[in-house]
């Protein structure tokens, strides 16, 4: 079985099983000082060595607070921010280090929803403008085959033909969001970062491009990051969840394993600080309630770096970082105590 | 329990230049002394310009607010807040009633400290002098658990975090000790874990002090949390109005039904898909002439499209705007 968080030699050979693979994936941001002679003072460690694989078809939920790199590694991934060191995989191909040419030649496979739908939207163009630009941009398709294909993404979303000569402003942000997806799917892509595609959406409206996600999913074979701060539409829509903190994994697992019995501590007070839409079990509830807020990432913390609002931090915490690892089969913590059974528990 | 607040059918529009936008069609509710009354209700369905429209807080033009009333129980006589001159809303907001906004970094001044900010509600509406009004500012500061608030004190907005910006804001609200706090998406773009801190101070200050609390939100999760009653707003109509556990088991509206179902449930099995509310909100231009869920509504019958329903009473102090009986399963 393959490790993720193994050393990149132990996977030399490409595990067939994992569509994308990340390994030892950094993003760090100089923070320059200096007007003339700029000078770097340190850096953001935005991503700081973080390694996981995304099987073909499956949904792998990234979950954290603002600021943890959730959004950085979507970007990462696809080189949108060429990563600064550490390797990334789709297929057998290795993104990382590729010139722009044979990048642009890999980028159909991939695609990008973003959560901001109209920023993302050229707004003097028309939705079926928008829709073809990818096509036209990898120069594939004759324009009547571009026509049709467009009319066919554009049902697939839930839009229809009438919508393709109107512009962007004139649509709601649900419908938008539909806009985006189709221009993602229109050069039959294998793997989307969604990056909080429904953060900006209401509840009604969430529900119903969360569907529209699994169904083209189902229909496509598509598989999907899904980057969100919504724990329970994470839980909802994924197979697998990351749960990021300061630019690290904290913990990786299945869906169920994950919510049911979360080892790494920042996971249980996370799940424990989600309100729950019932009154009843809100009344009776014992929460771990974190003290303080999350440290800048310019200046992480020493050793663990959820150790300063750890209630559970010891000595070991402050002085050396945990190492990520398969504690369970299948489920990643990075904590010091999670292999001891009940060790990693807050107990409420 | 007495009221502390009673709004009657507040209609309250915006005259711009695409045409006049219908943004409260008639609001009713009450407040009750020291309860939690939860505002819920998507972007647009009129839940700030409620609040708003009570405190004057509206620009004047384009709003102009065209009916109702909404009373006050003052320590020396019921007042209507919509009929204040300008004086008298000085003396209400800030002091009779608080606001905490949603996005603290806009509501505080970024070139004023903090304990200045503090400081100036807390002169403008109680007799103390500045020496006083100072060390008023230092407690409050500490008491919504702003650490060191003494050094704390002469730093501006941008030097605090987020669920910190939000601890002043809520020092501002409860400066002058006022008898309703509104918080208008207080949590909303805060990080979970601190939403919770935000939550647990806000009900902890509540107990203490016995104020009445407006929470308005979109979050169906935080209102279990915090409410005692609850009121569903959509299209710039309170279309429910319930007890807080009467509205999540038997919810009487069916666009209450349908947020409640829409949302992903803990412990659901995978693959199971969400339910979800066919089509969007209506555009408020129109003016109303019936019911503005119809559109949407998988129940609806010629009764909703001839007129916008009444307020029916179906349950202790449970209140639907909706001709159909759910329970029934028809027409009322």
């Amino acid at each position: 079985m393959p490790e993720p968080n193994g050393p990149p030699t132990a996977t030399a050979d490409p595990a067939p099983e994992y569509l994308v693979r990340v390994e030892h994936l950094k993003k760090h941001f100089p923070i320059m000082r200096g007007i003339v002679w700029q000078r770097q003072v340190g850096a953001v460690k935005a991503v700081d060595d973080i390694s996981f694989g995304i099987r073909a078809g499956e949904t792998l939920g990234v979950v954290g607070e603002s600021g943890c790199g959730k959004s950085t590694t979507g970007r990462a991934i696809l080189q949108l921010q060429p990563p600064s060191s550490g390797r990334v995989f789709l297929d057998e191909v290795e993104l990382t280090g590729l010139n722009e040419s044979a990048l642009r030649r890999v980028r159909p496979r991939m695609q990008m929803i973003f959560q901001d739908s109209y920023d993302s939207l050229n707004p003097r163009h028309s939705v079926g403008r928008i829709i073809m630009e990818p096509m036209v941009v990898q120069g594939i398709m004759e324009e009547a085959d571009r026509r049709s294909r467009m009319a066919e993404l554009l049902d697939l979303v839930g839009l229809n033909l009438n919508h393709a000569v109107r512009y962007p402003h004139e649509f709601s942000g649900g419908q938008r969001q539909r806009i985006n997806i189709a221009r993602a799917l229109a050069l039959n892509p294998d793997f989307i970062v969604c990056d909080e595609p429904i953060s900006a959406l209401d509840v009604s409206i969430q529900a119903q491009v969360v569907n529209l996600f699994e169904d083209l999913q189902r229909k496509l074979g598509l598989t999907y990051l899904f980057i969100a701060h919504d724990l329970s539409m994470v839980q909802h829509i994924s197979d697998r969840v990351a749960v990021m903190y300061l630019g690290k994994v904290m913990e990786l697992a299945d869906r169920d394993d994950l919510f049911d019995d979360p080892l790494h501590p920042y996971t249980q007070s996370l799940i424990s600080a989600v309100p729950v839409p019932d009154p009843k079990l809100e009344r009776n509830r014992r929460r771990i309630t974190l003290q303080g807020e999350v440290p800048s990432p310019a200046r992480p913390p020493r050793g663990c770096v959820f150790h300063t609002r750890c209630p559970l931090a010891q000595e070991i915490c402050s002085e050396q970082a945990p190492e990520y690892r398969e504690v369970l089969p299948e489920h990643f913590v990075a904590c010091h105590f999670a292999d001891r059974k009940g060790g990693s528990k807050i107990s409420v | 329990m007495s009221r502390i607040l009673t709004v009657k059918n507040l209609v309250t529009r915006f005259y711009t230049f695409d045409g006049v936008v219908h943004a409260l069609n008639g609001v009713s509710f009450h407040l009750d002394h020291g309860e939690t009354l939860a505002i819920v209700g998507e972007s647009g369905s009129g839940k700030s310009v409620t609040m708003m429209s009570l405190l004057h807080l509206l620009p004047m033009p384009p709003a102009r607010i065209e009916e109702g009333e909404a009373v006050f129980e003052d320590d020396d006589g019921p007042i209507d807040l919509l009929k204040l001159s300008k004086p008298e809303r000085r003396r209400v907001r800030g002091g009779k009633i608080g606001y905490i906004f949603q996005d603290a970094l806009s509501a505080l001044n970024p070139v004023m400290t903090v304990g200045r900010q503090v400081r100036e509600s807390i002169m403008e509406h109680l007799s103390l002098d500045q020496k006083a009004a100072r060390e008023r500012t230092i407690q409050l500061l500490e008491h919504v658990g702003i650490p060191g608030a003494k050094s704390r004190y002469g730093n501006y907005p941008h030097q605090f975090s987020g669920g910190m910006r939000q601890r002043v804001m809520i020092a501002v609200a409860i400066a002058c000790d006022p008898k309703i706090v509104i918080a208008d998406e207080p949590t909303t773009a805060l990080d979970v874990t601190v939403q919770a801190q935000i939550i647990e101070l806000t009900k902890r200050i509540q107990d203490e002090l016995g104020i009445s609390v407006i929470w308005i939100t979109h979050d169906l999760g935080v209102v279990a949390g915090i409410a005692d009653r609850v009121l569903v707003m959509y299209a710039g109509s309170a279309v429910e109005i319930s007890p807080v556990d009467r509205l999540y088991e038997h919810p009487q509206h069916p666009y209450t039904e349908g947020l409640l179902a829409a949302l992903p449930r803990v412990g659901a099995k995978r693959g199971k898909r969400l339910a979800s509310i066919k089509g969007s909100p209506p555009d408020l231009q129109e003016p109303p002439r019936h019911c503005q869920f119809a559109w949407r509504c998988p129940y609806n019958f010629d009764r909703c499209w001839a007129s916008a329903p009444p307020l029916f009473e179906v349950g202790e102090g449970h209140y639907t705007k909706c001709y159909y009986d759910m329970d029934q399963e028809r027409p009322r």
